[in-house]
């Protein structure tokens, strides 16, 4: 055997040319011997001083630990940690996590995007230094400027423009602070405002400017329903915020079905157990309307048509309805759902003419009247099988507060035997409704009366609202799951979604057996393909009616696993008292964004139609707002502190004065009149955020009402004001589409340049955040900047503010007995004259805060009295802190002098951190150990046992330094991580028979509320995308004309960002297609001769969008995908359209509220902040797009 | 028998979920630096697609690699030694920058500096090559997903003659994904075709690298690199390629691409292979023999001969023991579920692949079966969207049959593990039916799910258990090369900071002062727009670094 030629051979022998080395025999290689001082390049190229551990830290629920690597006091690059606990010998293990973006982002800290400086809009600090130097005071300069319309008009008009000017922190900070003054003098504390999202990423960053907001008395925006990430359906079923499984728990599903949720993009680091799942025998299927990136790895795709999945949804339940439940019993089904949901309960039926219509619960107020003993409206009945009689069962809301139901709040039945059906009763025909057609539906349930009330039961109702058709019962049923006629058939689905009638059907009875046989171990993983719709709470009860139905919530593998903007911080008792203040002064002001901008950015100025019962929008939230179910600020259309002295002059109880304000008319809120100038939000501060380059729907709306730029906002103008706020702050380490409108830029610090924790639901873990190198240029971290601006606007306040008093709206709050503000929720307006206006009942709770303006700074960096006075309270249990605040006062050590003498520091952000870790029971087995006996003392079950094997176990910041640390089981949370097992949600509820926070303390099916009732919503129901058409007079999908092509225009997340982060890094935009694109399919991209790469606009009446086409096969027909917040800042030409420069993806989408999500103060349906409150929902858009000029201006 | 050890490497392409992780933190380890901003050592590719560079697999434009010639014999399919000889100072079959693509930045830097102008600030592209502006056309990873598939896909040069099973329709889609390293080959036409003798392949480890002092530029291992996996650095001149991250391999540490593998589909470990039968097994006549051929030369650690010829060749004993506990030894030739990537090229590459299932098309879909028969639950492997052609296009030089077989196992691996997950009794028949026994599919699975660390890692001599310490150890001092902490010369994307001065020992210390020095080599107007990425570490350009505290 040889080479080609001996001549060669012969050549090669000796001397390879020109060079020595040892050939091989067979000369077919070279082997080097020795002398290997070449390789040195890349030998001292792998060579660095130190390997600091720290994360990223907003937006992203990785919470990923990472190595960065530092050599000469210069950040080089990072890889991942692998150093994260074990889970145990028989799984996979969560090392590594990471992923491109993560991998990219030391590219940051020295890269040209990075904010230095302080930065101030050039047009405003003139104005500034003018007027201060006139005033000789600056928080009279700053009332100068924007109390003069050409002057603030001008600074305002310039926003996003160019013409940043570096200033010093001195003057920046001065600047700042006196808006914040002014502001609190001249229109109240809740005209400031303050965006920060998602604390569990870097709590201490996050808190950093959410407690200075808080304590001035501002208003913190919520993020979580603003993002649309809120699955309104979770409050509404379980009473719970969200809380899912952590991705070590997909290993546990037999069965797992990814809708909606892209895994290998938007949870990267777990996909990998997913994958790892399938060969443990997990099947595995995927609903996605394109070929997406984890339709790779799915035994099946199914391609439903975006925004149809409840259709699908809707017809598996079917599917399991009438196989598992009807034709054959399963027992494990069974018992779950009579003793875990609301299935067995009694629902009164309404009498319509000659039909009847579900009405409210049965409770036992209705069974024994006045005799029915405490919160009898709140004790809901069940028909007893053994006794056959109704009785009340233990657990439902009415045992959560007062004295006889003290251990009592329980889900032990004893021996009662809920009765699922009323079969064999008479039969009565209900008018169901639909929203597919036309019309609604007559389905017979069997009923009988009880104490005069005509009753069935929620599952008599589930099965007629599915249609599962039993004998003898009337009405118009589906003759088989073939009948394409009747809602809600797999034949019928296959119409609306596009999927094949025969796979719905067969996934659907897949699902369940699986759960059958593994007792509930069947998953759905859900995300915001399915959850960003302005209907997704009711495609979300049709998946949680699966997940419920076939026993598999509460259950190790099972059930409902919602990934997106979920993340968990775990240590969420020290989180909340240090980011809202509550150690120096509750209840903080926590509003909803949604609404807040909906109103604040004009948009419910362009609505063309009416929402619920003949009322806009606009009218629902006011009404909401007044009847104390959801909070608004500004509250009142007077400055709060103003009104407190009115109050105090009067001599009268603050309430009873503003009660008498209101009932006069002499005092309204705010909420009624957004565009009057006294209720326009002021100052706006974002931090670890980037508002209008990432969420603020209906950009084109922000531009110019909110800050009164140049928009290309293409709806015709309604006359509404335009620049309401004066002042726009942003704390960022890079330029961003909010930055580049702010009026301040103050430089921060980037995750790798400071301490802070770090968790998520993802893994369960709790880990840090350490400064690779010290905060460079003038860079500082967010805890530092605050404080900075605190010490200013405390100066400024001695002679503008001092101590005042403020009077603070809160609305009905969930998890207290608020929550038992309205029996059986029934609208009770007191402007409408249905009842008196009662503060904390039937409008707002109103409480006096005294604010000593003077004291902020102090207060920032100290934790305040009211933590060991009051103690925290989480989710209705109030833990004492006293133990805790002695330990701080040790280590983190104590405050000398000032109105914080003696309190323990919170300085330095590492004081933060340990605080944080103290305060909460998942970081302090104390904590968690009394928390448990304060609850056992209201179930009279045992829970205690969950966190004692922690109860001595504190972690420390030093614990997080060294390694990722587990968390302890605690009652913040509904799962157990006891023993090592991996966290499930709502395992201590199915476990230890713990209620879950509902009326009935069960997982609820039917929502008996009037608005619910109204909008046709008290059960699953399939509701399609919103008709653009119809509501705003856009062209319909498909219709082509001049203007070019109608599609659906969808936003999900990019494979190349972490919302607007990393888009600008050139690691991902050489990785990626460079600059804005828009994803379509070949059929469309033919249809207006689009080629791949072409630059084209996409128009609708919310703005004008400039991108190239991305065109692939994988993307179905009628549909495009413009990845969420690509920012505007590259390579965004100008706009044929516009001549203005090119949009960003909300140019083309803007707010739509739905009513349902403004009910508040009612059980479950109560208001907590992230917790319940209108999505910002935005993909039932519909956009024009066609092929522009190809020669593009800048 | 010459006993030989190589460190290879095994990705489990069914696992991987296409991130690009490793492309990252692979570029920003190695090649973030002037000269090769283009290069991605580890890239990861969709298929089908056309690759990086372009259609690099279309060997017959590229011609890399070896062919067989009548008489049996091995030659470098661009022409033997004498041919290259003759055309050394003109290399036609050479992929040109527009080929990878042509690097850009953006003037990020407007975003800040911005006057007060009519439109919002934007930060156009503006190519490295030429500084001008520029519309974007390619980049590393362009197709990305089937981006632009109907038009660029079509030009796979796998799909040649198979466009019937690869159809470019919604419902006929399918993709994965492809990450390539350097494949270190037993065979390298890389080291064959450089006339300098540069490129050597290291004996204890079989690590193919390039020695930076003798490399001449000629640049026939880019064209003799069927991969494509050695690079032209246009600043020093000279060839650079995957290094296997030796610093990290000698010291027990995965290679960093494996390491930060967040799908934990690469494996590593040392095989221990017959140096005398490599080039006959490269040189068997039929394409389809190739891959079992190769098989054949790996040794089996355990066999007592092999391990008394293996200390006779000086490999020590943990280095035994390592091959023995290898779990590349396990994929390739125990499970054989790995194979390599386009054996043709006759080069036995070392990177080795378990090709990719994936889900059923419509006709399996669209009826109603039962839910438990195991014959639906998981897709029967003829009905995969993956066409199997195409996978064997990829790895077994178009036989489809051991494609097939390696399916077949996972998806039997898939179906005797599922009784197990439901506490049902597991059927050996299952197992039998892809020729192995109960316990060797659990034991696979086990390999191919559990995946711990320190079984995706063996790598000698540290000891796998320790290497979460280990990270300190490749330590050495800093700064004493070209380009500075890790961040290079004129950028992998951006300006420079000084003149181009390509690296030699002739220059070395000149480079290593200018590192050192305080002040910028070579100021222009440019300096302002520096960043780290763009910096070589020369100096302390204004605006990089905060001002040194006064004292």
């Amino acid at each position: 055997m040889s080479t080609e030629s001996d001549f060669i051979d012969a050549l090669v022998r000796t001397r390879r040319f020109f060079t020595r080395a040892e050939v091989s025999e067979d000369l077919r290689t070279v082997h080097q011997i020795g002398g290997r001082a070449a390789d040195e390049f890349y030998r001292d190229r792998w060579s660095h001083d130190k390997v600091v551990r720290s994360t990223h830290g907003v937006n992203c629920t990785g919470s990923c630990s990472w190595k960065v690597y530092v050599k000469d006091g210069i950040i080089t690059w990072e890889t991942q940690q692998t150093d994260y606990p074990s889970v145990g010998p028989d799984r996979p293990e969560y090392e590594p996590r990471g992923c491109p973006r993560g991998a990219a982002f030391s590219w940051y800290t020295y890269s040209p995007t990075r904010v230095r400086y302080p930065y101030v809009r050039g047009v405003l600090l003139d104005l500034y230094r003018e007027a201060k130097a006139r005033t000789g005071d600056p928080v009279l300069a700053w009332a100068d400027i924007v109390d003069d319309p050409e002057r603030s008009r001008r600074y305002k008009a310039a926003r996003g423009k160019g013409g940043l000017v570096r200033a010093s922190w001195d003057e920046a900070t001065e600047m700042v602070a006196a808006a914040h003054v002014h502001t609190i003098k001249r229109w109240g504390p809740d005209r400031v405002a303050g965006f920060s999202p998602i604390p569990a990423m870097s709590m201490v960053s996050h808190a950093s400017g959410a407690r200075f907001v808080s304590l001035l008395g501002g208003s913190m925006l919520s993020f979580y329903d603003w993002y649309a990430d809120l699955p309104v359906a979770s409050p509404q079923v379980f009473g719970d915020q969200t809380d899912v499984p952590e991705s070590g728990d997909w290993w546990d599903a037999g069965y797992l079905i990814m809708w909606g949720s892209n895994v290998p993009v938007t949870r990267t680091p777990d996909a990998h157990w997913m994958a790892e799942a399938r060969y443990r025998g997990q099947k595995v299927v995927a609903v996605a309307p394109d070929y997406a990136d984890n339709v790779k790895f799915a035994d099946e795709w199914l391609a439903a048509a975006p925004g149809t999945d409840g259709a699908l949804a809707m017809a598996m339940g079917h599917v399991v309805l009438k196989e598992f439940f009807v034709d054959r019993q399963v027992p494990y089904f069974t018992d779950y759902v009579k003793r875990y949901t609301d299935l067995p309960f009694l629902v009164k039926l309404e009498r319509r003419g000659n039909t009847c219509v579900p009405g409210k619960f049965l409770t036992a107020a209705d069974l024994y009247g006045p005799l029915g003993g405490e919160n009898a409206a709140f004790k809901t009945v069940v028909f007893d099988d053994v006794k056959g009689t109704p009785v009340v069962p233990n657990g439902s809301l009415g045992f959560r507060y007062g004295d006889q139901g003290e251990g009592r709040w329980n889900l032990d039945l004893g021996d009662i035997d809920p009765r699922l059906s009323l079969e064999g009763a008479d039969a009565v025909e209900v008018e169901l409704p639909r929203f597919d057609a036309d019309g609604s539906m007559l389905r017979g349930v069997p009923a009988q009366y009880v104490n005069g009330f005509l009753v069935t039961t929620v599952f008599d109702l589930m099965l007629a609202q599915y249609g599962v058709r039993r004998e003898g019962l009337p009405g118009v049923w589906p003759t088989g799951y073939d009948d394409a006629s009747e809602p809600y058939t797999p034949a019928w689905q296959e119409a609306v979604t596009g999927v094949p009638a025969k796979a719905a059907e067969r996934i659907g009875r897949e699902f369940a057996a699986n759960a059958e046989e593994s007792r509930g171990r069947s998953m759905i993983l859900m995300g915001a393909g399915t959850n960003h719709w302005f209907h997704s709470d009711t495609i979300y009860r049709a998946f949680l009616a699966l997940t419920t139905l076939t026993g598999c919530q509460g259950v190790n593998g099972g059930g409902w696993a919602h990934y997106v903007g979920q993340e968990k911080c775990r240590p969420i008792t020290g989180w909340s008292q240090l980011a809202f203040g509550l150690d120096w002064s509750r209840p903080p002001r926590q509003m909803i964004q949604t609404a807040y901008w909906y109103l604040h950015t004009d948009q419910f100025r362009y609505d063309r139609f009416d929402s619920l019962g003949g009322k806009s929008t606009h009218e629902l939230i006011a009404q909401s707002a007044r009847m104390g179910w959801m909070p608004s600020y500004p509250t009142f259309d007077r400055n709060p502190l103003d009104l407190a002295d009115d109050a105090e002059q009067s001599g009268r109880p603050a309430a009873d004065h503003v009660v008498d304000e209101l009932k006069s008319g002499r005092l309204r809120f705010a909420c009624e009149d957004p565009d009057a100038p006294e209720n326009f939000p002021r100052v706006l501060s974002v931090w670890r955020a980037n508002l209008l380059g990432s969420s603020a729907k209906g950009n084109e709306y922000f531009l110019k009402h909110l800050l009164g730029t140049d928009s290309s906002l293409r709806e015709d103008d309604v006359g509404a004001p335009t620049g309401k706020l004066d002042l726009l702050l942003s704390l960022d380490f890079r330029m961003t589409s909010t930055t580049i409108f702010s009026d301040v830029v103050l430089p921060a610090a980037t995750w790798y340049e400071k301490h802070d924790l770090n968790t998520t639901d993802m893994h369960p873990f709790v880990h840090s955040f350490n400064p690779a190198i010290s905060p460079p240029w003038q860079t500082r971290t967010d805890w530092a900047a605050f404080q900075a601006i605190a010490e200013v606007f405390s100066t400024l306040a001695e002679k503008h503010l001092g101590v005042r008093k403020d009077i603070v709206a809160t609305p009905l709050l969930h998890d207290t007995p608020d929550e038992l503000a309205n029996p059986h929720g029934v609208v009770r307006d007191w402007k409408a004259g249905d009842c008196e206006p009662v503060p904390g009942v039937t409008m707002p709770r109103l409480t006096v805060v005294e604010r000593d303006y003077t004291a902020i700074a102090a207060k920032m960096s100290a934790l305040g009295p009211l933590a060991d006075k009051l103690g925290a309270t989480t989710k209705g249990i109030t833990y004492d802190l006293g133990r805790e605040v002695d330990y701080l006062t040790h280590k983190n050590g104590t405050i000398r002098g000032g109105p914080a003498d003696g309190r323990p520091s919170l300085v330095r952000d590492v004081h933060a951190c340990e605080a944080i870790l103290a305060l909460s029971g998942t970081t302090n087995g104390h904590l968690a150990t009394q928390g448990f006996k304060k609850l056992e003392r209201r179930t009279g079950t045992e829970l205690a046992d969950l966190a004692a094997e922690h109860e001595g176990k504190q972690i420390t910041f030093a614990d997080t330094q060294a390694a990722p640390v587990p968390v302890i089981t605690s009652p913040e949370w509904s799962g157990s991580e006891t023993g090592g097992r991996r966290y499930s949600p709502f395992t201590i509820n199915v476990e230890r028979l713990k209620p879950w926070h509902t009326l009935t303390g069960r997982q609820h099916f039917f929502l008996d509320h009037d608005w619910m009732t109204e909008m046709g919503e008290q059960l699953p129901v399939f509701r399609p995308p919103l008709d653009m058409t119809a509501l705003f007079d856009e062209p319909a999908i498909g219709d082509q004309g001049a203007e070019g092509l109608t599609v659906r225009y969808l936003t999900p997340h990019s494979k190349w960002s972490i919302h607007s982060e990393y888009q600008d890094n050139l690691f991902m935009l050489s990785l990626s297609r460079g600059g804005q694109t828009i994803w379509m399919s070949a059929e469309d991209a033919a249809k207006i001769g689009v080629a791949d790469n072409d630059w084209i606009e996409a128009v609708n009446r919310n703005g004008v969008v400039v991108a190239r086409a991305i065109v692939s096969h994988r993307m179905p027909e009628g549909t495009v995908y413009m990845h969420h917040a690509q920012d505007r800042l590259i390579d965004v030409p100008r706009s044929e359209t516009s001549g203005k420069r090119g949009g960003i993806h909300n140019s083309l989408t803007r707010l739509l509220i739905k009513p349902s999500h403004l009910i508040g103060g009612y059980a479950q349906l109560s208001f907590a902040f992230n917790y319940l409150g209108p999505t910002g929902n935005q993909r039932d858009e519909v956009t024009v797009i066609r092929r522009r000029g190809q020669e593009v201006t800048y | 028998m010459r006993v030989m050890a190589q460190m290879a490497m095994v990705m489990n392409l069914d696992k991987c979920i296409g991130c690009h992780t490793c492309s990252v933190t692979c570029k920003q380890t190695w090649t973030n630096r002037s000269g090769v901003e283009y290069v991605w050592f580890n890239n990861v590719e969709t298929r089908p697609g056309q690759g990086y560079p372009r259609t690099y697999e279309d060997q017959e434009r590229w011609l890399g690699g070896w062919t067989r010639t009548r008489r049996g014999r091995l030659t470098l399919r661009s022409g033997g030694r004498l041919r290259k000889l003759l055309t050394i100072f003109s290399n036609p079959k050479l992929p040109s920058i527009q080929d990878y693509y042509e690097p850009w930045t953006y003037d990020y830097d407007i975003l800040t500096t911005a006057p007060l102008q009519e439109h919002t600030p934007v930060a156009r592209p503006r190519s490295l090559i030429t500084g001008e502006h520029t519309k974007i056309e390619w980049s590393a990873n362009w197709d990305d997903n089937l981006a632009g598939a109907p038009e660029l896909a079509t030009r796979d040069p796998l799909i040649k003659g198979i466009e019937d099973k690869v159809r470019f329709e919604f419902e006929q889609t399918f993709m994965f994904y492809l990450p390539r390293i350097c494949e270190h080959c037993l065979n390298p036409s890389c080291a064959a075709s450089c006339p300098s003798g540069a490129i050597y392949k290291r004996t204890e480890d079989g690590i193919v690298l390039v020695d930076q002092d003798r490399c001449r530029g000629w640049r026939m291992c880019v064209s003799g690199c069927p991969y494509k996996k050695v690079y032209f650095n246009h600043r020093t001149g000279k060839a650079e390629k995957c290094t296997f991250c030796f610093p990290r391999v000698e010291v027990g540490l995965p290679t960093v691409c494996a390491e930060t593998c967040v799908g934990r589909l690469r494996y590593i470990g040392l095989v221990l292979y017959d140096a005398d039968k490599v080039l006959a097994a490269a040189s068997v006549a039929e394409e389809h023999d190739l891959l079992e051929a190769q098989r054949q030369v790996f040794l089996d650690p355990q066999d007592p001969d092999v391990v008394r010829a293996a200390e006779q060749t000086g490999i020590p004993r943990d280095w035994i023991e390592a091959a023995q506990r290898s779990p590349i030894h396990a994929l390739i030739n125990t499970y054989r579920v790995a194979l390599p990537l386009h054996p043709e090229y006759r080069t036995m590459p070392m990177v080795w692949y378990i090709p990719p299932l994936s889900p059923v098309v419509d006709v399996i879909r669209d009826t109603g079966h039962d839910a438990e028969d195991h014959g639906n639950l998981f897709a029967a492997i003829d009905a995969l969207r993956i066409p199997v052609e195409y996978l064997a296009r990829l790895f077994t030089a178009g036989d489809p049959e051991p494609v097939n077989s390696v399916l077949r196992k996972l998806a039997a691996m898939r179906s005797y593990m599922r009784d197990i997950n439901l506490g049902r009794e597991p059927r050996e028949e299952i197992a039998a039916g892809a020729g192995m026994t109960g316990e060797q599919v659990y034991d696979m699975y086990r390999l191919l799910a559990l995946a711990k660390y320190e079984d995706r890692y063996v790598i000698p001599p540290a000891h796998a258990e320790q290497a979460h310490g280990l990270e300190e150890l490749a330590t050495e001092c800093s700064l004493d090369y070209d380009g500075g902490p890790g961040m290079g010369g004129s950028g992998p994307f951006g300006e420079s900071s000084g003149g181009v001065s390509p690296i030699a020992v002739e220059n070395f210390r000149m480079l290593r002062d200018r590192q050192s020095s305080d002040t910028m080599a070579a100021p222009d107007e440019k300096a302002h727009r520096v960043n780290l990425l763009n910096w070589d570490g020369k100096g302390r350009p204004e605006g990089l670094f905060p001002p040194r505290r006064q004292p």
